[in-house]
């Protein structure tokens, strides 16, 4: 057992804190966020050079070959300077679905250039109608000749609207709840029969709906085998899932940090409202969530490690299910703890409220995760 | 970063499993899996034989018959013991007073007291509480007034848990009334034979005399008896407070128990069902599961940092208010889940020999009880408020 940092992982969160510190303040990030893209290619430029881009891909398809503990450095570093950048969609979810299942081919003709910067990627899975179930696909993909027609619907797709190329769940076969049937496919987003409507989201960053109305595509569009891409959709899930409890609890400490500040100069009844036992308590509590929270950040990476499917999402949605409530938690005690300032857009205060909010939301809430390990009970041995 | 223990703590593990297989009497796991009540006898026996192993003061060093372990060993060990239905090794001899001797008391005391610790001599408790002071120690009133080579004391400890069985008792007493409150107490250890000294049981609210008031009229104590200086008593409870991370969130004992809700869960039924299909009582098992995940990490985390910080800091108290929590709220989802069954007191049946009928199934007549009991862990060694106070000023600077 050993919960020490590495020295180059040291390195690596240095490198990052200095960089996003210098370039990334709070302000710069406004800025990016209200950009026509939503985020900045210079900035993404500069992940690269950073060597965040290609941090988990392979040292053979161009990358580090990193960890899951070096996506929560950077996670964790992205939560507390509200990074916009489309890392989750592209290096966590896209770059890993390819680098467990992509053909020779699609690796070399995506995780390079995804590393240098060059490509964005974006995962087009969930649906309105599935709410948090990964295995509820009701998109088709039809044998067409030697490739595929593909028909329906994708909800919520982060950073859809820049992607150069979509990663798309689609049934080849059974129906919408059943476990094996499911297949992926890149598909270009310019291609016809592609319709992508992108927004921005609450938290400043960016999402889309995608339709798909009769859209070919080639049988080299398929990753890994047909029919059974369950397995792959749920560890990106995972890995998903981890990275934001990571990039949670950097949102986590920032807050507790701010909170804690205030309730120290801010003055009320002639002294500083941190000497209200009611408040001090309260930040108390905030504290602990926020140990608690780097805990399980931390069973979450070690999670995407289990070589058990099962193991692996239960110790993964253990630690999102709790990051969850201790966010909402922390988040909704840290706007309190700031009175009326708290509740207004000027503060970075309420940014990170927002963020905690839209993490939560996404890749299943903490009762969709609670659930989940509850469910994984019923199996268990006696 | 690595989650897993190393190769090293694993056989370290199996060797501990494999002793406490082979050497915990069957008669008593059973007992304390079952919640029954427990004897003096029944403490003492697994206390003598982790003692003859040379396991029973787990945190000690080696120079003093330890087995000198590292903090996860440590863990390692309250884990496999508490799994397997081991009886507590109960801290006040162990892990409460033998430090404070150790870093404090005289070569006499360390002599004489150490051993008799380690061996189950002596059964020592607890006199820090008084009726007007609990979380408000300094205000303490019991007196110790010096005669010659003597202290004379008199007043009234109570909240003193197993007193009834104990030989020795470690005391804060007043003995100065200028300054500070805090300045004028002194460290006393008390043969509870002599004469003055009066120990009567208070009864509990889950119909148990586990707790004890304990008076002191014109009891005679040698100076030898004083551990440190006098008026510095106060330094010695502080160092003892929080001086052990290890065991105070009580995960190992509390992953037993989820095993044991998970259980009971199984067998008892609703609508006709096994309770644990009912979605509303398993998600609020797994709710427990996911804290005590999270409290056991914290843990682990904590217990691996020790080495390279000094001091206690605010993980005693975050384990304690945490650990408290969980082992609170497990008791009490144990005996929801018995349903109406957690209603009926039969108070014979917590005794292991009981050969009465059962009312519910075999593992309901204690729930209730335990439920009742564990409302003392908020409660115990400083209050779960006042944890909050130290962690407020202390780390945060509030």
């Amino acid at each position: 057992m050993d919960f020490s940092l590495a020295e180059e992982r040291r390195l690596l969160q240095d490198s990052i804190s200095r960089y996003l510190g210098r370039e990334y303040a709070f302000d710069a990030r406004r800025k990016h966020a209200a950009s026509p893209e939503g985020f900045s290619r210079e900035a993404w430029n500069q992940f690269a050079e950073l060597g965040l881009l290609g941090l988990t891909i392979s040292d053979a398809d161009g990358g580090m070959g990193g960890t899951p503990f070096d996506t929560m450095i950077v996670m964790e570093a992205f939560g507390r300077a509200l990074v916009v950048e489309p890392y989750v969609a592209t290096v966590v979810l896209g770059a890993g679905i390819l680098s467990d299942a992509g053909s020779p081919a699609q690796k070399e003709q995506w995780l390079p250039a995804v590393a240098t910067g060059e490509k964005l990627l974006a995962f087009a899975h969930s649906e309105a109608a599935a709410r948090y179930d990964t295995r509820h696909v009701e998109a088709r993909a039809k044998k067409d000749g030697a490739g595929w027609k593909l028909d329906g619907a994708k909800a919520v797709v982060l950073n859809g609207g820049s992607a150069d190329a979509l990663i798309v769940s689609a049934r080849t076969s059974g129906d919408a709840g059943d476990e094996r049937g499911i297949s992926l496919f890149l598909v270009d987003p310019k291609a016809k029969g592609v319709t992508v409507r992108a927004y921005p989201t609450q938290d400043g960053s960016r999402a889309a709906d995608v339709k798909l109305n009769g859209v070919a595509v080639g049988a080299d569009a398929l990753i890994g085998h047909a029919d059974d891409a369950l397995p792959v959709i749920e560890r990106a899930l995972d890995r998903g899932c981890a990275a934001l409890c990571a990039e949670a609890l950097g949102v986590i400490d920032a807050l507790n940090a701010a909170t804690l500040e205030y309730l120290k100069t801010r003055k009320q009844f002639g002294q500083p409202i941190g000497r209200f036992q009611a408040l001090q308590h309260r930040m108390v509590e905030m504290t602990i969530r926020a140990v608690e929270a780097r805990s399980m950040a931390i069973v979450a990476a070690s999670g995407i490690t289990q070589t058990d499917a099962r193991e692996r999402s239960r110790l993964v949605s253990a630690a999102k299910a709790y990051v969850g409530q201790c966010s909402r938690f922390v988040g909704q005690q840290a706007i309190q703890l700031h009175g009326a300032i708290g509740v207004t857009d000027e503060l970075i205060v309420s940014h990170w409220f927002k963020r905690l909010t839209m993490i939560n939301a996404t890749f299943g809430d903490a009762d969709h995760h609670l659930a989940r390990v509850s469910d994984l009970m019923l199996s268990e041995r006696e | 970063m690595d989650l897993e223990y190393t190769a090293s703590e694993r056989a370290f593990r199996d060797e501990v499993r494999a002793f406490v297989t082979a050497n915990l009497p069957a008669d008593l796991s059973a007992k304390v899996l079952e919640a029954k009540r427990l004897t003096r006898d029944d403490f003492m026996r697994w206390h003598k034989i982790l003692a003859a192993k040379g396991w029973v003061a787990a945190g000690w060093p080696q120079q003093y018959g330890g087995p000198g372990w590292t903090p996860v060993q440590q863990h390692l060990f309250d884990e496999e013991c508490a799994a397997a239905g081991a009886p507590v090794i109960l801290p006040f001899g162990v892990r409460m007073v033998a430090p404070v001797i150790m870093a404090f008391g005289s070569q006499a005391q360390k002599d004489y007291f150490l051993p008799r610790i380690l061996s189950g001599e002596d059964w020592w408790c607890q006199g820090y509480s008084e009726p007007g002071s609990g979380s408000d120690l300094a205000s303490l009133k019991t007196r110790a007034e010096r005669q010659g080579d003597h202290y004379i004391v008199n007043g009234q400890k109570t909240w003193n848990t197993l007193g009834q069985y104990a030989d020795w008792i470690f005391c804060l007493v007043r003995t100065a009334t200028e300054g500070r409150p805090q300045e004028g107490i002194s460290f006393l250890l008390i043969d509870m034979k002599t004469p003055g000294v009066t120990v009567r049981p208070i009864r509990m609210l889950d119909g148990e005399e586990e707790i004890n008031e304990v008076w002191f009229e014109n009891v005679k104590v040698p100076v030898d008896q004083r551990v440190g200086e006098e008026n510095k008593g106060w330094t010695y409870a502080k160092f003892l407070l929080g001086h052990e991370r290890t065991g105070i969130a009580g995960v190992g004992k509390s992953k037993r128990e989820l095993q044991k809700l998970k259980g009971i869960a199984r067998k008892e039924r609703a609508s006709g069902r096994p309770l644990i299909e009912d979605a509303r009582f398993r998600d609020r098992i797994a709710q427990i599961e996911i804290e005590l995940l999270a409290l056991e990490v914290t843990n682990l985390r904590v217990l691996s940092e020790e080495g390279t910080r000094k001091g206690p800091g605010p993980e005693a108290s975050i384990l304690k208010v945490r650990g408290s929590e969980i082992q609170q709220s497990l008791s009490e989802l144990m005996m929801q889940a018995v349903g109406h069954y957690g209603v009926p007191y039969v108070r014979e049946a917590l005794d292991a020999d009981y050969k009465g009928e059962t009312v519910g199934g075999d593992y309901a007549a204690p729930l209730a009880g335990v439920y009742f009991n564990m409302r003392k862990t908020s409660i115990y060694s400083g209050s779960n408020e006042i944890q909050k106070n130290i962690i407020s000023q202390m780390v945060l600077g509030l």
